[in-house]
């Protein structure tokens, strides 16, 4: 069997040439330092897959020998024949050979099948920064299939091509280094910058170029990062902006219909969890199960208690709070007090890489697309459909529309039952980045008045304006003031804008402003 | 206290001097507390030191509802920031006491409270210059609650800010603070605040001279406050003021400077809290960035909606009652406290506006 395979490896193995080189360099393993160091240096710069396990138990300290035969797990390293390994002895090495093994065994797994050991080899050659890899990186990269794996040797070549002798070969280093965009390549070029002051008006070139580009990736980053904060308080306010906006509700259990969402969301899961093949669908089951359980508790809020304080501000806000802390309080003692976790389906893991060298978590991603599609689908429900119509009419003049058949007070149950409906919705996405925990809401409830106030109440684009620049405002001052700072400083600006424009962004005019 | 529930058995005596006997008998009763604990250990009437610290607590919580009350009873300005201010208060006393503990404290520097000692602080910071002597700390704790009421209150009425966007505001406000001082940079010891007081004027505060003087103090604080509201709502500035809350664009025409009047009240309401606060931290030994969450702000607005906001004896009777209930109900079932908070809001507002004061006065019509 074993000859069998040997004679597989021989018929596969690479031209002859590097089998002979092999076969040369081996036994070199068992003299002494200076001639290991150099039998290293030559198998790493052969190519032969063979070399890649002995190197390997040479490094690791499970390589043995007898005379000049190198024996791997019982075996003849050179022939492949089982040995008798008695009276062999394991093979010590020192830091210069283990430093020439550190570079061989680079330049070996560049060769390896594994795409993930190519890139790993591909990152400690980048490190190494030796001249000697140049051979081995641009045969590597002309055999090389997955683009990542390239673009990280190519990255090795160029830091490799920086430290040659050739002047024209460090400037082809340098040009590529200087169409790269991360701090690696930044550091690479500094460094060589000190090395070779011949060459400085080029590396200086080459670094305002990553620089350039650092700055839009960070630019690009922190937009991003803003723009999924900024969905996550629309999420959380554009309920808010529909029962405090359009009907004048001061609902401070928002936040705690929002915490319902994402509990409902957990259990949407754990019922899915006896049906394997339901289980990720969960998360897009939960969101019709969300906007029901938020909604007709928000229904039930609203005939039950607020309806009888209509044009008392004051006291609903009031009211609504001790109802948010009832459920906040049930919710705990139903659930404990404890995180619960909500997994996130497969399709919504893992980052997603842009050019440039931008990396874009997918479940942020997938927040942010919810969001806009809950802000269409509302928007779309108070344009162009029947309730829609009459809750607008309603705003407009209850009396009026109350002459004209609309039956108001079905109509007020019905917009806040649809509020809060959205506000479960959010609680789904939250449940997604943030702990599923009976207090979820109340982080978010003083920034969503937040953004309702500043986008301006009763509109649903003031909403989207108000939220987005919030959360971008946010992030942008986060850097340098720090995240709890970077809040208040936004708490502040917000206090300011007010006294420009009382009413916010996106103003209502008219009869409506009065109220 | 229980004095008040007396009145549909005495219907000859006009209820005026009916409520100012109970009141008498309230403080009557209350000073005598801190007496009955000096009785020996077995004696049936002696109070606990327990009884007597805890009700020095509600005697400042009274003074921060009566605060709450004086601008949103009667001027209609509902801030769900007062906390704020009493924590801002409770920090200026709190900064006092640490540098008197001096080279008592665990690191023994002779300057450097012990937080500061830890994070590697080598001088005391600015703000910090001053606080060792007792005036300055007090006025501080009068001063620094009153700016930040007044220039909150002037950014906002000036701008025409009402109702409950001026609510919202407040409460960002206090939550905004509650943020800055969780950090450890500020100086103000991060999330732990300060604790582990040793003194106060030179008297130990693990003392009964101490817990005595200090109940003492705050029953003066509440008596002084209630006789400055009293005095205040009677007269032609409490006018104006209900005026203002009942309907504020009319005041506006008749030419009186809404701004000024609500700045005034909110900036005094602001200063009471402060107060009330720097009274609190000696009494309870410490002070902590937990104090600005904007449930204590809105739990102090709901005392005076129990106890019936726009008349100052229904801020003090709701203190102390919502506290007591809430000090029996946390002991045996804890769970059930925030229960019965929250339908103590719902209950309030929907069938008692007027709070307990209403419900009385409907009893003796």
């Amino acid at each position: 069997m074993a000859r069998l395979l040997l004679l597989i490896v021989l018929l596969l193995a690479r031209p002859a040439l590097a089998q002979d080189a092999y076969l040369d360099a081996l036994p070199g393993l068992a003299g002494g330092f200076g001639a290991q160091a150099e039998a290293v240096e030559r198998l790493g710069a052969g190519g032969n897959p063979r070399a890649l396990p002995v190197l390997r138990a040479l490094s690791e300290g499970r390589l043995m020998k007898r005379d000049s035969t190198v024996i791997l797990n019982g075996t003849d390293a050179a022939t492949g024949q089982p040995l008798d390994a008695t009276g062999a002895e394991t093979v010590r090495i020192n830091n210069r050979v283990r430093s020439a093994l550190r570079g061989a065994l680079g330049r070996l797994q560049l060769v390896s099948a594994n795409p993930d050991e190519r890139f790993a080899a591909a990152e400690s050659v980048f490190r190494s920064r030796s001249a000697e890899n140049i051979p081995g990186l641009e045969a590597a990269i002309a055999r090389e299939t997955v683009p990542r794996v390239k673009e990280r040797q190519e990255l090795a070549l160029a830091a490799s091509r920086l430290v040659a002798p050739d002047a024209a070969v460090k400037r082809q280093g340098i040009a590529t280094l200087g169409g790269a965009s991360s701090e690696d390549a930044r550091a690479l070029l500094l460094e060589a910058r000190n090395a070779n002051p011949e060459l400085a008006a080029e590396i200086d070139a080459a670094i305002a170029a990553i620089d350039t580009r650092l700055t839009f990736k960070r630019a690009a980053e922190t937009l991003f990062q803003g723009l999924s904060l900024g969905s996550v308080l629309l999420l959380a306010a554009l309920g808010l902006a529909i029962t405090f906006g359009v009907m004048g509700v001061i609902n401070m259990a928002h936040g705690e219909f929002v915490m319902l969402g994402a509990y409902t969301t957990f259990v949407v899961q754990e019922a899915c969890r006896g049906i394997p093949w339901l289980l990720p669908w969960s998360l897009p089951l939960s969101v019709p199960a969300a906007f029901l359980v938020a909604g007709l508790a928000g229904a039930a809020l609203e005939r039950g208690l607020i309806r009888h304080l209509y044009g008392r501000p004051l006291e609903t806000l009031l009211m609504t709070f001790g109802v948010g802390m009832i459920l906040q309080q049930a919710v705990r003692l139903a659930f404990g007090a404890q995180n619960r976790e909500v997994i996130s389906p497969a399709w919504m893991q893992g980052t997603l890489p842009l050019p440039g060298g931008i990396l874009i978590t997918q479940n942020r991603l997938w927040v942010i697309v919810f969001a806009m599609l809950v802000l269409l689908l509302a928007i779309a429900a108070i344009r162009l459909t029947r309730f829609g119509l009459e809750m607008r009419a309603v705003v407009q003049n209850r009396r009026i529309a109350a002459t004209m058949g609309i039956r108001t007070g079905r109509v007020d149950a019905l917009t806040f039952a649809f509020g809060s409906g959205i506000a479960g919705m959010a609680g789904v996405a939250l449940s997604q980045i943030d702990n599923v925990s009976p207090n979820l809401g109340t982080g978010y409830i003083i920034d969503s008045f937040m953004v309702v106030v500043f986008g301006g109440v009763g509109s649903l684009v003031g909403t989207l304006v108000g939220s987005m620049g919030l959360g971008v405002l946010n992030k942008v001052i986060e850097p340098w003031a720090g995240a709890v700072l970077a809040k208040v400083a936004v708490l502040v600006i917000i206090m300011l804008f007010i006294q420009r424009r009382p009413r916010g962004l996106f103003a209502l005019k008219g009869r409506a402003a009065d109220a | 206290m229980s004095g008040i529930t007396a009145t549909p058995a005495a219907r000859g005596i006009p209820p005026r001097l009916l409520v100012r006997g109970a009141i008498l008998a309230g403080i009557a009763l209350l000073a005598a507390l801190p007496l009955l604990n000096l009785l020996p250990a077995g004696s049936a009437l002696r109070v606990s030191d327990f009884t007597v610290a805890v009700t020095g607590k509600w005697i400042c919580y009274a003074v921060l509802a009566l605060a709450i009350d004086i601008a949103w009873g009667y001027a209609g300005i509902l801030s769900l920031g007062h906390g704020a201010f009493f924590a801002l208060g409770g920090y200026a006393m709190g900064m006092h006491l640490m540098r008197l503990i001096g080279p008592r404290g665990v690191y023994g520097h002779p300057v450097l409270p012990d937080f500061m000692v830890f994070l590697g602080y080598r001088e005391l910071p600015w703000y910090w210059l001053g606080f060792e002597h007792f005036p300055y700390a007090l006025l501080m704790a009068l001063l620094v609650p009153g700016a930040l009421a007044f220039i909150v209150g002037w950014l906002s009425f000036r701008s025409r800010i009402t109702g409950v966007y001026f609510s919202i505001l407040t409460q960002a406000m206090t939550y905004a603070l509650m943020l800055a001082f969780f950090r450890n940079d500020m100086g103000f010891g991060g999330n732990n605040g300060f604790t582990d007081f040793k003194e106060l004027l030179g008297v130990p505060l693990n003392t009964q001279a101490a817990r005595s003087g200090l109940f003492y103090a705050a029953l003066l604080l509440l008596a002084g406050c209630l006789f400055l509201c009293r005095h205040i709502v009677s007269t032609k500035l409490g006018r104006v003021l209900v005026a203002v809350r009942d309907a504020e664009s009319r005041v506006r025409f008749l030419g009186y400077s809404v701004t000024s009047f609500k700045l005034a009240v909110f900036t005094l309401s602001g200063m009471m809290a402060g107060l009330a606060g720097a009274l609190y931290v000696p009494l309870v030994g410490i002070i902590n960035p937990g104090e600005f969450a904007p449930g204590n702000s809105i739990e102090a607005v709901i005392w005076v909606a129990v106890g019936g906001r726009g008349t100052l004896i229904g801020a003090v009777l709701g203190a102390f009652s919502v506290n007591a209930v809430k000090t029996w109900l946390t002991s045996f079932a804890p769970d059930l406290w925030l229960f019965a908070l929250g339908g103590l809001f719902v209950a309030v507002t929907l069938l008692l506006p007027q709070g307990l004061v209403g419900l009385f006065r409907r009893r003796a019509r």
